[in-house]
């Protein structure tokens, strides 16, 4: 009883701020609605109702592109086992997933750091760097020169040391001359992706043929990381696996090991960590090298496995959704694996609202952004919805 | 004028930091505030400076009643404030300090008249003996003086409500001697006076009414000729407190600590601590006396190992310390109890079992492989719980959410849990209630009878004579003077910490 209470009072705030976002996203949609917005003076109610409307149709549409199609779903039920139906069915829910395994990496990344007190928001980079030695990992150990779960395994270990690699030199600067990580990780993300495309269009041995794109080859030809359904038409692979094995380890890490005692100790409160002995630039290179290291291994199981492709642009948008999904998850591995779920969720479930709809994608954005702002000031969320979660005066013990 | 507030409510998120108060102060009336670190006294003081706006009660002036939207119309209805920690710009001289903001101007364009200005303080100064030269530099002069700048300053703003926060944290007990006369002479003159202090002798030697305030809540009202400090503690406690350490004579043995020439210097370079020599032998204390800021933070900084010695040595049991690093410094003997818990004594967000081994979790009976002995940690944990009464729901609580009293006992158990050689402890009973205060007194005198050499610095006057075996006292980053406890009186210790040698 005791845990569900505090299980509770841990998802208060993300399940809050969540519904709430949707509510305000949904207000966005009514009211940004050209029509809705012409009828408004001369007929209300009609307007409204019809602007309602619109909102309704978006959700359905995100709904079903995020869990899938209930119709879909009952096809699936009565065929008894076709697996084309069952592979329509189900495509949406686990394509949610797939979208959230990159999340699931950086944020579990960052969220070390930020346990430490390093505001590490170079996780894109170390997520790209993480691609480029996998990648490379793939080119050369992979389509039978080493056995396929070698090839596998060095495409991770490559992943690992690309992300640390780059987590290394903003930690390195921090530690030794105070460089500001918010500062060196930014510029380092830019750097990374110019890498990347420096690397795919100069090298015969990365770059696809006919060499007129910056991108690398196929690299499914290469490695192909195992499928984890019977249903070879859907497309999770074993990073799922990997991503939520990561978050155990980085649990047990973070709370179970001296070393992790440190690194909390150091990012709560830096001085009382020096009090303890604690060296404050051990402390974050360690937790740098660790980030980088798991945001890296991400970007090498996606790129390798997912996407099948390097490219400039993979480091994309989640280095930035990582660092929600880290604070949103309050930096607790549980708490980041559910909240990258529920991004995934909006995410796939988005692209069905932009393609039924004529509201863009950009809308699924704005709401990730109102669940942070909403979870950045806990107060407003409650004081949206009063009552039923009302705080009560805490007093412990003199 | 009289003002009276009435029944004032403010409820923060989790705490009722103010349950219906009501105080009231005549024409001429000194009314001390007594209370604990909250109990409630600065947010009745913001909810009266217009800082806060009180849900419920009312603010009475001569009778009718005031609404303060913001700090401008509490000053306008006549209530100044001088906060503990002084606004005062170091590069100006008294004069600008004094009316800033409310300057007086001459010509068209309304340039700054300072021949006006300078004769209007000087007047001021003169009429409500406040001396002070108007021309003098703020960072030229002592603490005291600028808290006498601060008092006219709200003399200039016609304040006919003066309220002081814990006045005499910064002052020697001289210059504490001088403010009373101050006070005594302002409340003649017919201004009212609101004293904050948690110091019981202060308010019964200058208030003409005492409030005391415990949890948020008035817990009584008495006029010093009835208090006593005993029965004042109680009031402020709610429980009888012993207000004296019982303890037997001292049995000195060998120095454990040596330190000679030691220099340190402080975070822009200066000199903070100045060719210090003083040993500290087996079983004795010896308390370090001084105003706040006179080196003696530098002091303990550089005996912890948490700042870098400038020259001289420091020796203890015979091996040189100085070149040590914290935990070498901790592991050979040295228990620490820090001067500001908050920054470098517990880390908030931690729990009590977390906060107890942060620095002993790298020995081996708490740290297996690198990996944290859970069930070691947590029985160390429990025994410390119980053998010092630390009171807290369980040992997984937040220390955060502890009393003051409580999270210092953590850090108490913590440090005396390993073999303690040598204790430093500074300003070991920093804000806490008086009953934790007698209680880590007790433990640290424990440590002196069981043998080891004990190092306090303390800005109360109270707790080095009362601790002290020796008192030695710094002024400028030099020790002025080392005696023994027989012959360190209070006004002699006092003299020394202004400096003052003969």
């Amino acid at each position: 009883m005791n845990g569900l209470k505090k299980f509770g009072s841990k998802i208060r705030i993300p399940a809050l701020s969540i519904s709430v976002a949707l509510l305000v996203g949904a207000l966005f949609i009514i009211f940004t609605d050209i029509e809705v917005l012409g009828g408004l003076l001369s007929d209300p109610i009609g307007a409204l109702s019809l602007g309602v409307g619109r909102a309704a149709t978006a959700y359905s549409a995100l709904f079903r592109g995020a869990f899938g199609d209930p119709e879909n779903i009952g096809k699936a039920l009565a065929s008894n086992g076709d697996i084309k139906l069952w592979a329509r069915a189900l495509r949406p829910i686990v394509e949610s997933v797939v979208a959230s395994v990159p999340l699931i990496f950086v944020g579990l990344g960052v969220s070390v750091a930020f346990r430490t007190g390093i505001f590490n928001i170079g996780g894109a980079g170390q997520y790209t760097m993480g691609a480029v030695g996998g990648t490379i990992a793939a080119l050369v150990f992979g389509a039978g020169v080493t056995p396929a779960p070698i090839a596998i395994l060095l495409v991770m270990i490559f992943g690992v040391i690309g992300g640390a690699a780059w987590a290394f030199i903003p930690g390195y600067l921090k530690a030794r001359v105070g460089a500001s990580e918010v500062i060196t990780t930014i510029m380092l993300n830019f750097i990374a992706g110019q890498f990347v495309f420096f690397l795919v269009s100069n090298f015969e041995f990365i770059q696809k043929p006919p060499r007129n794109q910056p991108v690398s080859k196929e690299l499914s030809q290469f490695v192909d990381l195992p499928g984890i359904l019977p249903i070879a038409a859907l497309r999770l692979d074993i990073s799922i696996i990997i991503a939520l094995l990561t978050a155990v380890a980085v649990s047990w890490f973070l709370f179970r090991s001296t070393r992790g005692f440190e690194l909390r100790a150091a990012g709560l409160n830096l001085a009382a960590a020096k009090y303890a002995g604690i060296g404050a630039g051990t402390s974050i290179i360690t937790a740098m090298l660790i980030s980088g290291a798991i945001s890296g291994l991400g970007g090498a199981l996606v790129a390798v496995g997912t996407i099948k492709q390097l490219s400039p642009g993979i480091g994309g948008s989640v280095g930035f959704t990582a660092i929600a999904v880290a604070l949103v998850g309050g930096t607790r591995p549980s708490g980041v694996v559910a909240t990258a779920l529920v991004f995934g969720l909006l995410q796939h479930g988005g692209s069905l609202m932009q393609v039924e709809t004529s509201i863009p994608i950009e809308m699924l954005l704005f709401i990730q952004a109102l669940v942070i702002a909403f979870i950045a000031a806990p107060e407003l969320t409650l004081g949206i919805l009063k009552n039923p979660f009302r705080r009560r005066p805490r007093s412990v013990g003199k | 004028m009289r003002l009276e507030l009435q029944k004032i409510t403010k409820q923060f998120p989790g705490v009722l930091a103010n349950d219906r108060i009501s105080i009231s102060v005549d024409k001429g009336q000194v009314l001390g505030l007594l209370g604990e670190n909250g109990a409630g006294k600065t947010t009745l003081m913001n909810i009266l400076s217009g800082l806060y706006k009180p849900d419920s009660g009312k603010i009475l002036i001569d009778g009718k009643e005031r609404i303060f939207r913001d700090p401008a119309q509490a000053i306008d209805a006549g209530i100044g404030m001088v906060h503990q920690h002084f606004m005062l710009v170091p590069v100006f001289d008294v004069t600008e300090s004094v009316v800033l903001g409310n300057e007086p101007t001459k010509g068209p364009l309304g340039s700054f008249d300072r021949a006006t200005a300078r004769a209007q303080v000087a007047e001021l100064s003169k009429r409500h003996g406040l001396h002070v030269d108007p021309d003098a530099k703020i960072e030229s002069l002592p603490v005291g003086v600028r808290q006498r700048v601060e008092i006219l300053k709200a003399l200039y703003r016609k304040s006919d409500i003066l309220v002081l926060d814990e006045p005499s944290a910064v002052l020697t007990p001289q210059e504490t001697e001088e403010l009373f006369e101050i006070i005594r002479g302002l409340a003649r003159g017919g201004t009212s006076v609101i004293f904050i202090t948690h110091k019981l002798n202060e308010v019964i030697a200058v208030a003409d009414k005492i409030t005391v305030l415990r949890r948020g809540a008035v817990a009584g009202e008495t006029i010093p000729k009835k208090a006593t400090a005993a029965k004042l503690a109680e009031m402020m406690v709610g429980r009888e407190v012993q207000l004296t350490v019982s303890r037997s004579k001292s049995k000195v043995a060998e120095p454990i600590l040596q330190v000679k020439g030691l220099n340190v210097l402080n975070d822009a370079g200066g000199l903070a601590v100045n060719s210090a020599t003083f040993d500290v032998r087996s079983g004795e204390i010896l308390a370090v006396a001084g105003v706040q800021g006179n080196g003696q933070t530098e002091l303990v900084e550089a005996l912890t190992g948490l700042r870098l010695v400038d020259s001289g040595t420091v020796v203890l049991e015979k091996k040189p310390l100085h070149a040590g690093s914290p935990r070498e410094i901790a592991m050979a003997g040295v228990a620490h109890i820090p001067e500001d818990r908050n920054r470098d004594g517990m880390v908030k967000g931690m729990t009590i079992a977390e906060n107890y081994i942060l620095n002993t979790y790298h020995l081996p009976q708490f740290n297996k492989n690198g990996l944290l002995n859970r069930k070691a940690i947590a029985a160390a944990t429990e025994q410390a719980v119980k053998d010092f009464d630390i009171r807290t729901p369980s040992i997984s609580t937040d220390i955060a959410s502890l009393s003051g009293g409580n999270q210092q006992k953590v850090i108490v158990a913590r440090e005396f849990s390993r073999n303690v050689r040598l204790v430093i402890a500074a300003q070991p009973t920093r804000g806490l209630d008086v009953g934790s205060i007698e209680y880590i007194h007790r433990r640290i005198v424990e440590q002196r009878d069981a043998g080891a050499a004990v190092l306090i610095v303390s800005t109360e006057l109270d707790e080095v004579l009362a601790l002290g075996d020796r008192v030695a006292v710094m002024y400028e980053g030099r020790i002025v003077g080392i005696l023994d406890a027989k012959e360190a009186t209070r006004e002699r210790v006092g003299l020394l910490m202004g400096g003052i040698t003969k």
